[in-house]
């Protein structure tokens, strides 16, 4: 005989305002098996939650339905107060009146019905429902961090530092990410070097930590405590135990001409490089489409000179794998291609350049030295306008409609640098709107207009055409002013959105993360869990989330690495019980199943039957690993005799819901 | 709903355009080839519209100054489409009775034999009923 | 709500949706308070390819108007292959259904993610006007669980 209760919550006026709770309550009631019904304020509050533990323990029920927000909110919560109060937590149901009724619907008759007939089908589930207690798993106390700039750096020491060891890997052959790039930080102007590289240093000391660059995430399987992993190491054509970084090879190699990448293709290097100076590891590399050597099969000056023989023109790409019990994604952002944005110009002339292109230019280690002289004629620039939302908070199909949060800072740092460095320059700023929420960011922004004497203005470009002399004119609009003006320019820099690092599409596949629309990995709760994916054991750092500043990402890198640290320290985790199990005797062994099964969970077994007349058959069934199944349901479909089912949501207890909904 | 919002509910509807999609970045007027002799704006037209002032910008002779070069729409970052909207104005003016712009007999005189045969087209189309 | 649109035919809807990406959706759409018609009501199942042609008879046999199954978009299954299967299961099950008389605009199969809420309240209005349009099912109804 089943007793059931039935819980209503009001969630403050959340569902009250829509629901007629109590005529939900008074409803559900008469259902069968129910023997509790009632409606309270804040279910989840801690009297809410005694509420349903008194009344386990009093009416000693079988079957607890709450009727409130979404599972994914609170299923948890009402589980562990239903394990107190002695009743096993899978036997308590939820049904969603707040995010699938109350929040969508505007007619309080509709969505009182709409309510009763969710609760409905609760209660025929719980009626279903069995005590499940979850097997558990060993967690591999070794974390993967996925992308080396300055979020996976900051992650990896900061789990390494808490005793795990970290492998951390790169795409690019050195770590430090879009940060070696940047020349000083806002708001305070910090040399971006200055603090990076020491940080480059601890990740590459740090005992505990293995660095693995030029290297890809090819395949992860597994699940939380159990990833595993493979990993290419791209052929790197240099060994990098024996490579002193001694740079001979680069300076003698022929081929010069090589656009350089870390420069933005503002200058060139040569065929085998270091990437700069302070790459971590300080090793030299082949760029394999231009070396004489290796598309040719002559040359081989680089291998002549180097002492330590380093050089192995026959290395290829390798696979490793490796297991991990936590992946923390840090890939990270780009600027978006410009291209598109045919009236800035960028494709006609040298002299229009993105905000990385300028933070290149200024930078000490840039082309030019930290001498800003624009890319045609290398002429000091007296005149440099800059565009701001280039691509951002754009609906066409040319930009993205998000903001990119830290344009708005960058271009106000490069316009004072700028009249800092050469104050005969004359520089103007085209704003839609300033965005500078963050501490002493708006200030930062004011002195650049204040006390450096940038022309802001409230507008944008229309059309960049470029000269025979290299010069720019800009025609522009000015929308406090009512005009339009027409500037001759020496530079136009381009403030490009961010969009997320090409490699993350293949890895959230593999790793089957979530993410939205433009790219971003979602996290698993936009307030209350920010730092984890939707996938169990997948942690998120940085800029692949969204778009970030470096506080904010430094900041995220530590909670995600907290979070990854509160996952190895544990040495067993609770499973999933709502697995696949067989029922034997209806089972025939065909083989569907485990064709579907997308972890090959499902092994068969030779098992002895009895049999009519005191004989036995021994005949082949399913077996189901429950460490290894994920509970996706697909073999209980494919099941020809009906004899695969999973816990937790039985073909029977499908069904009930399916007649309750359509009663 | 008066008449200045009948009006603005009609251009909307008939060019397609949502003016509160703008966010005011000023695109269209930084494009705009013939801003200068505009007594309105390509901004202005979306923002008078959305303040229903339609019946300014009809009277406007800023209505025959765009050009219809599509200059606007094909750069606005949100789809706002400001051109489509000048021209949902102008259809606006020139139905109500008398109230062409040119008169046909006056085309003839504006005529000169440089003058592609396409404008003369578009000269009825856009000034006339 | 008038009276004239209280006595219009409201359809039973059933809308299977996978727990990682569509049932998100619908909680998303919650959270953005979009509105879609309150016919529709969920049923959460792991992944879409859970979804027993058994339970979509059943639906019918109940006296359901319309069933429709969300999960995520092809490659980005929870389950890695999952809803590959819904797909295939799902085109061989309609395509008989559509011969059995049960129209083709009953059932559908949508993928919709977790972040898009607007395009849950978008899929259920359309189809929810979809089986208004073609009026109540009779064809696979049990008339024996109306009497009870």
């Amino acid at each position: 005989m089943q007793k059931i209760g039935v819980f209503v919550c009001h969630c403050g006026t959340n569902i009250s305002a829509t629901v007629d709770v109590a005529k939900v309550a008074e409803t559900l009631a008469k259902e069968p098996g129910v023997i509790y019904s009632t409606d309270y304020q804040f279910m989840c509050s801690l009297a809410g939650q005694n509420l349903i533990i008194d009344k386990i323990k009093e009416l000693d029920l079988t079957g607890v339905v709450i009727c409130s927000c979404s599972p994914r909110m609170h299923e948890l919560t009402f589980r562990k107060a239903a394990d107190k109060a002695g009743l096993n937590g899978f036997l308590l149901e939820m049904a969603n009146i707040r995010e699938q009724d109350a929040w969508v619907h505007k007619d309080r008759e509709e969505a009182t019905l709409k309510a009763v007939a969710l609760g409905r089908a609760a209660i025929a589930k719980v009626a279903l429902n069995e005590a499940l207690i979850p097997g558990e798993s060993k967690v591999t106390k070794r974390a993967l961090v996925i992308g080396a700039g300055i979020a996976g750096m900051q992650a990896a020491l900061d789990i390494a530092d808490a005793g795990f060891s970290v492998d951390l890997v790169d795409i690019e052959p050195t770590i430090g990410g879009l940060m070696t790039q940047v020349d000083k930080t806002f708001p305070t102007l910090d040399c971006a070097s200055c603090i990076l590289t020491p940080k480059m240093v601890d990740v590459q000391q740090h005992e505990l930590i293995n660095l693995m660059t030029f290297c890809e995430v090819e395949k992860v399987e597994g699940y939380i405590g159990n990833f595993i992993a493979t990993i290419k190491k791209k052929a790197r054509y240099v060994d990098p135990d024996a490579c002193t970084g001694c740079g001979l090879c680069t300076q003698k190699c022929p081929t010069k001409n090589v656009l350089n990448s870390f420069n933005l293709n503002l200058d060139n290097r040569s065929a085998i490089y270091i990437p700069f100076p302070q790459a971590v590891p300080l090793v030299a590399i082949i760029d394999a489409a231009h070396c004489k050597k290796l598309q040719e099969g002559k040359c081989g000056v680089c291998a002549a000179v180097c002492a330590p023989k380093a050089i192995h023109y026959d290395d290829c790409d390798k696979l490793v794998e490796n297991k991990y019990g936590a992946i923390v994604v840090a890939t990270g952002f780009n600027p978006i291609e410009v291209h598109a944005f045919n009236e800035f110009a960028y494709d006609q002339s040298p002299n229009v350049i993105t905000s990385l292109e300028y933070e290149r230019l200024m930078s000490a280690t840039g082309p030019n030295g930290g001498t800003v002289l624009r890319p045609s004629d290398k002429k000091h620039p007296k005149t440099i306008v800059f565009q701001q939302c280039v691509g951002s908070r754009d609906t066409t199909s040319r930009g993205k409609t998000y903001c990119s949060g830290i344009c708005c800072m960058y271009t106000a740092k490069h316009a004072m640098l700028t009249r800092e460095k050469y104050p005969d320059t004359d520089v103007y700023v085209f704003y839609t709107d300033i965005r500078t929420p963050g501490k002493g960011f708006d200030e930062f922004h004011r002195r650049a207009v204040e006390q450096y004497g940038v022309h802001y203005i409230k507008g944008s470009i229309g059309k960049v055409v470029p000269m025979s002399n290299g010069n720019l004119k800009v025609q522009a609009s000015d929308l406090l002013m009512q005009r339009q003006l027409h500037i001759e320019a020496d530079l136009v820099v381009l403030a490009a959105a961010m969009e997320p690092d090409k490699s993350a599409k293949h890895l959230a596949q593999q790793l089957t993360a979530s993410m939205d629309n433009d790219g971003w990995f979602t996290e698993s709760h936009p307030k209350l869990r920010p730092v984890e994916s939707p996938t169990a054991g997948v942690f998120l750092a940085g800029a692949c989330q969204g778009p970030k500043d470096i506080p904010s990402t430094v900041a995220q890198a530590g909670a995600a690495a907290s979070k990854a640290i509160i996952l190895l320290i544990k040495d067993k985790l609770k499973g999933n019980p709502c697995v696949a199990h067989s029922a034997e005797n209806m089972c025939n062994g065909c083989g569907a199943c485990a064709n579907v099964c997308p972890y090959s969970a499902i092994t068969y077994v030779e098992k002895e039957f009895r049999m009519p007349d005191r004989t036995t058959l021994i005949r082949r069934v399913a077996s189901v690993n429950p460490a290894v199944c994920q509970g996706c349901g697909a073999c209980t479909v494919a099941c020809p005799s009906g004899a695969m089912d999973i816990f937790g949501f039985s073909n029977k207890q499908i069904m009930g819901e399916v007649d309750a909904i359509c009663q | 709903m008066n008449k200045s919002e009948l009006l603005k509910e009609q251009v909307q509807r008939n060019s397609g355009v949502n003016v509160l999609k703008c966010m005011r970045c000023g695109k269209c007027s930084a494009t705009c080839p013939n801003y200068d002799v505009m007594e309105y704006h390509p901004h202005q037209f979306v923002n008078m519209v959305e303040n229903n002032q339609v019946e300014l910008l009809m009277k406007s002779e800023s209505l025959y100054m765009c050009l219809t070069c599509f200059a606007c729409v094909e750069r606005c970052p949100r789809g706002v489409e400001p051109g489509k909207l000048v021209e949902a104005i102008r259809l606006e003016a020139v139905r109500i009775k008398e109230n062409n712009h040119l008169k046909p007999d006056q085309i003839v005189k504006k005529l000169t034999d440089k003058m592609p045969q396409q404008a003369i087209v578009t000269a009825f189309r856009k000034y006339t009923k | 709500m008038s009276v004239k649109e209280k006595t219009e035919f409201q359809p039973k809807i059933v809308a299977f949706c996978c727990n990682w990406c569509s049932y998100a959706g619908a909680d998303l759409a919650g959270t953005n308070r979009t509105n879609y018609p309150a016919n529709v009501k969920i049923i959460r199942v792991p992944c879409s390819c859970r979804v027993n042609p058994i339970f979509i008879l059943r639906a019918f046999q109940r006296g359901a108007d319309g069933v429709i199954i969300c999960g995520c978009h092809p490659g980005d299954c929870h389950y890695i292959t999952g809803n590959y299967y819904t797909r295939r299961r799902m085109t061989l099950l309609f395509s008989m259904l559509d011969f059995l008389g049960i129209e083709k605009d009953r059932t559908r199969v949508e993928w919709v993610s977790a972040s898009e809420g607007g395009r849950f309240a978008e899929v259920m209005t359309e189809f929810t006007n979809d089986v208004k349009a073609i009026g109540p099912n009779r064809k696979l109804e049990d008339l024996r669980c109306k009497a009870k």
